[in-house]
């Protein structure tokens, strides 16, 4: 049976470019699988480290302690990947990790500007700042 | 229990759990928090930061492979991004403050809810819906491929879908999960999003809605780097192999079998969180 097909609308104003949306959008996924990937990577090699140390102590995470400030925010992780802690380079690989949306936020307001899309592009710079916020404004930033 | 055989167990049942989560598309990080304080008796505010960095691993290590398809809709997903992202704001802030014990209940009867809602026939697809002024304004409706031609949609009812979306960013940074659930109800129910689209691009829009929190939960040391390897690298990994083999015959026995699952553990956190066991 054909399926049957709505019209195409003469009355809308604007029709978006799927032809040029797809391929924005592929190279933001391909970006944001590199960045996944890179932060397994780093979270994996960090892991290594940390397991040929402490593999033998008990395992607690019953009780909350909340993490050290050397794992809260970006100085204390970079501090600790300094001083050859495995977790610190495995909270690296998870910021990376955090940061691979906001990366893709950032080119989308690229994309949207070539396609001078300007009602979305002012969409995306609200997404990205709600994004730097948590990023940055929480105290990670410090 | 060792930090070593500890690691080496959690990392096989988020394999498993991201495997199951992807062949069924009911995801895996629903299923992870009640798995790690249920089984391992890990604390739910660890699981949840756990949980919530391994959703950004399986949103963005995806989401080329869905682009492909040719179905996610950029638009739709940059506009109720704004939503997502101020609900899991607000989400992952009041996470600070609730009790564990009702952050349990929420889980369970979110549990709940995502296994009535697996077990529902969807409804068929209303099609040749008139264009609602709203969503042309805002250039939401759009096409995907459909047996070699294209098919149009006219995306409906914005606000209810926009406020619905801010509910599921909120229980995303609340409970550490990509809330499907939630958005489904919202784009395929309210603003009758045809569903190939609406899955791939709510999978694009998980990444970006967990990442929102993911900064709160970091900074307040809800990360813990010993217990979110291992549930990152696990999910990751099962995910990846789930979304390369597709058992199309299997999939009705297997999500009869995860819902299950998932119905098992909602009941299991109501319990824990009612009789303050958490």
């Amino acid at each position: 049976m054909p399926i049957p097909q709505s019209p195409v609308r003469p009355s809308q104003p604007f029709i978006p470019q799927p032809w040029r949306d797809r391929q924005l959008e592929l190279v933001l996924g391909n970006l944001l699988r590199w960045g996944v990937l890179l932060s397994a990577a780093i979270v994996f090699s960090g892991a290594c480290v940390y397991l040929s140390r402490h593999a033998h102590e008990p395992a607690d995470y019953h009780i909350f302690r909340g993490e050290p400030s050397e794992f809260r925010t970006i100085r204390g992780v970079i501090q600790s990947v300094r001083n050859g802690r495995g977790r610190g380079l495995i909270q690296l690989g998870l910021l990376l990790l955090i940061a691979t949306p906001i990366a893709r936020v950032s080119f989308s307001i690229v994309g949207f500007s070539i396609e001078r899309d300007y009602l979305y592009v002012s969409f995306t710079v609200i997404v990205l700042l709600v994004l730097l916020y948590s990023f940055l404004g929480t105290g990670i930033g410090q | 229990m060792t930090i070593l055989t500890f690691t080496a167990v959690v990392l096989m049942v988020s394999f498993i759990a991201g495997l199951l989560g992807s062949l069924t598309g009911l995801g895996g990080g629903v299923v992870l928090v009640p798995l790690l304080t249920i089984l391992f008796h890990v604390d739910i505010r660890y699981a949840i930061g756990a949980s919530l960095v391994s959703v950004i691993a399986t949103s963005s290590g995806a989401a080329a492979a869905y682009v492909r398809e040719g179905f996610s809709n950029i638009r739709i997903g940059m506009f109720l991004e704004i939503a997502t992202t101020f609900g899991a704001l607000l989400g992952a802030f009041l996470a600070t403050w609730i009790p564990t014990t009702a952050l349990a209940i929420i889980f369970g009867a979110v549990l709940l809810y995502s296994a009535y809602l697996s077990r529902k026939p969807r409804p068929e697809a209303q099609r040749n819906l008139p264009p609602d002024p709203l969503a042309t304004r805002l250039r939401l409706n759009g096409s995907f491929p459909d047996h070699q031609s294209k098919r149009h949609y006219n995306v409906q009812n914005v606000p209810t879908g926009f406020g619905l979306m801010f509910g599921a960013g909120a229980l995303s940074g609340l409970l550490g999960i990509g809330s499907g659930a939630v958005k489904v109800l919202a784009m395929d129910q309210a603003m009758r999003i045809p569903f190939k689209v609406s899955t791939t691009t709510s999978n694009f829009m998980i990444g970006v809605t967990a990442a929102a929190s993911a900064g709160v939960y970091l900074s307040r040391g809800y990360v813990d780097p010993g217990l979110a390897m291992p549930v990152m690298l696990g999910v990751l990994g099962g995910s990846l192999l789930g979304s390369r083999i597709l058992v199309k015959a299997e999939t009705k026995s297997l999500r009869l079998v995860f819902s299950a699952v998932i119905l098992v553990l909602g009941l299991q956190m109501l319990y824990k969180g009612f009789w303050g066991k958490i």
